[in-house]
């Protein structure tokens, strides 16, 4: 197979999905090297070396998430911003998920099989999530049960939130 | 903990095969392999982190990783300390991804001495392990590989949610992060004119086909992988199962293409066998395309009788020995394209050197009014 840009052999093969359609490039090592695709560290190659798409966002960097009509969504964890997200259809951490919920979603649709996880869950972190809950309920009733000076169930709430945390 | 010299001494379990080798359905299914991704909950993902963020990830990952107990005397390298013809090996492999082997300091791998499993630590998710297995054992590889995530689980905290499952740098793998592949070869029906359709076939149930190595390589050799696509919306157990169905039907239309061509056709058969023995035993300079095509028709003598099934596992070693970064590891030195093709036809005639011309044809003439029977 022939480099996209000269007539070397190509070694270097991208593919990606972009809205569903599949985007090809083939690149000998000159060209790859020239584009800067043997150091992949980043997003969105098929983008960078096409000129489709501006390349991959700098972590950290100062870009502006500013657009007509007021600053752009971003993840208050990692600072990803929501055209980051249309740009690349990455994300940058597990929150992002959160932010751009409805966007994900409209992402999501014909990508699986389905919208929901029915698959492994992880143990260790829905008991770890359920504690959690449990504790916030239970100190939330002990801060009543203490409004109201109801001072022998404010011990018992006492006990097992103590027994739980414990746990 | 092993050294890479050690660790790529001897070929991996599955190019050797393991039980079940000469049955049927290893003559179509090479491998089985499944990966899993997962991210930790509290780090931005390895393609947004910065060095600082991506080193405090790594720091996390790699000791709970090296502390599974199959993993305890794995070879567990940087990327960054391994030569670029050492991390070529491990591409070659399947141990670990092209985009991995271009990644440096802050991203690692960790591999299971006889690498049944593999780790890639920072590759665009925060983890990518992986199990493979010779044969269609895609079952197996998945709950080995489920066992050690879930005893993972228990020291790392996964980025998970309710709704989508285990969250992914790119979401076509949310949901399970799980890629369950298997490695087929298919001689048969390439040449009896009918792989276009039944790949067509397999494409439009929502399965991917791809060429040896992954996502945009050419078909060589005859050799594809099937894979799910969707990672979202079923169990784990569930798409394994489709996958294991559909792979099976794609065996079975192999074995029977592989029939049918020795029944209609057997001359343009041995014909081709014969060839590319030929060529195998006598080449001085062979590149490695040529090469794959010429090992693929032998794999196939070796499936139909023949040559002795054996030869199977003698095909699977060399298809691996004779990819350029296993050569200049060989030779222990960086090598032009022209002495890879010396070595690489000296390392076949070599290793080809005790199987016998094939046979088959010769039983037929050997004509005492019986059908021999063999297949």
């Amino acid at each position: 197979m022939k480099c996209d840009f000269c007539d070397q052999k190509a070694t270097v093969f991208l593919t990606q999905l972009v809205e569903g359609n599949m985007k090809k490039v083939c690149l000998c090592e000159a060209c790859a090297k020239e584009r800067g695709v043997t150091d992949p560290t980043g997003f969105s190659l098929a983008d960078l070396v096409l000129g489709g798409a501006p390349a991959f966002p700098v972590p950290g960097g100062a870009e502006p998430f500013a657009t007509p009509g007021g600053p752009a969504k971003a993840c208050p964890s990692c600072g990803f911003g929501l055209d980051d997200l249309l740009r690349v259809r990455r994300f940058g951490c597990a929150d992002c998920y959160g932010t751009f919920r409805d966007e994900t979603l409209a992402m999501l649709r014909g990508m699986h099989r389905g919208l929901r996880h029915n698959g492994k869950t992880p143990k260790g972190l829905i008991a770890r999530e359920a504690k959690q809950r449990r504790l916030s309920e239970l100190r939330e009733k002990l801060e009543s049960a203490i409004a109201s000076e109801s001072y022998e169930e404010a011990a018992g709430l006492r006990d097992e939130i103590r027994n739980l945390e414990s746990a | 903990m092993m050294r890479f010299s050690t660790l790529v001494k001897h070929p991996a379990d599955w190019m050797t095969g393991g039980p079940g080798v000469a049955d049927g359905e290893h003559a179509a299914v090479i491998t089985s392999r499944v990966r899993l991704a997962r991210n930790l909950r509290r780090h931005p993902f390895p393609g947004w982190a910065n060095r600082e963020q991506r080193v405090a990830a790594f720091e996390v990952l790699r000791p709970a990783v090296e502390a599974l107990a199959p993993m305890k005397k794995a070879f567990s390298g940087e990327l960054g300390g391994l030569s670029p013809v050492q991390k070529q090996v491990l591409v070659e492999r399947h141990l670990i991804s092209r985009e991995h082997a271009a990644r440096g300091e802050g991203s690692a791998a960790v591999i299971e001495r006889r690498q049944r499993f593999s780790f890639m630590l920072n590759e665009e998710d925060h983890l990518r392990m992986q199990s493979i297995q010779a044969g269609m054992r895609l079952s197996a590889c998945f709950e080995a590989l489920s066992a050690l995530d879930t005893e993972l689980e228990e020291s790392l905290e996964f980025a998970f949610d309710a709704d989508l499952g285990y969250l992914t740098t790119c979401p076509t793998n949310l949901g399970t992060g799980m890629r369950a592949s298997a490695m087929l070869h298919l001689p048969g029906l390439v040449l009896a004119d009918q792989i276009t359709q039944v790949l067509q076939a397999v494409h439009k149930i929502g399965l991917a086909v791809r060429g040896l190595y992954g996502e945009g390589t050419e078909s060589l050799g005859n050799l594809y992988q099937i894979s799910n696509q969707s990672t979202l919306g079923e169990p784990e157990e569930a798409v394994i199962r489709r996958l294991e169905r559909v792979i099976g039907q794609v065996a079975g239309h192999e074995r029977n293409a592989r029939e049918k061509l020795l029944e209609d056709d057997p001359g343009m058969v041995a014909d081709k066998i014969g060839r590319a023995y030929g060529v195998l035993r006598h080449a001085h300079l062979i590149d490695s395309k040529e090469a794959l095509n010429h090992l693929s028709i032998l794999r196939l003598g070796a499936g139909t009788g023949f040559f002795p099934a054996e030869a199977i596992v003698t095909c699977d070693t060399l298809l691996m020995d004779i990819q350029p970064a296993h050569l200049q590891l060989h030779a222990g030195r960086k090598l032009s394209p022209d002495e890879r093709d010396a070595i690489r036809a000296d390392i076949l005639r070599e290793r080809l050197e005790s199987l016998d011309a094939p046979t088959h044809g010769r039983d037929d003439s050997d004509d005492d009014g019986e059908d021999s029977g063999e297949s």
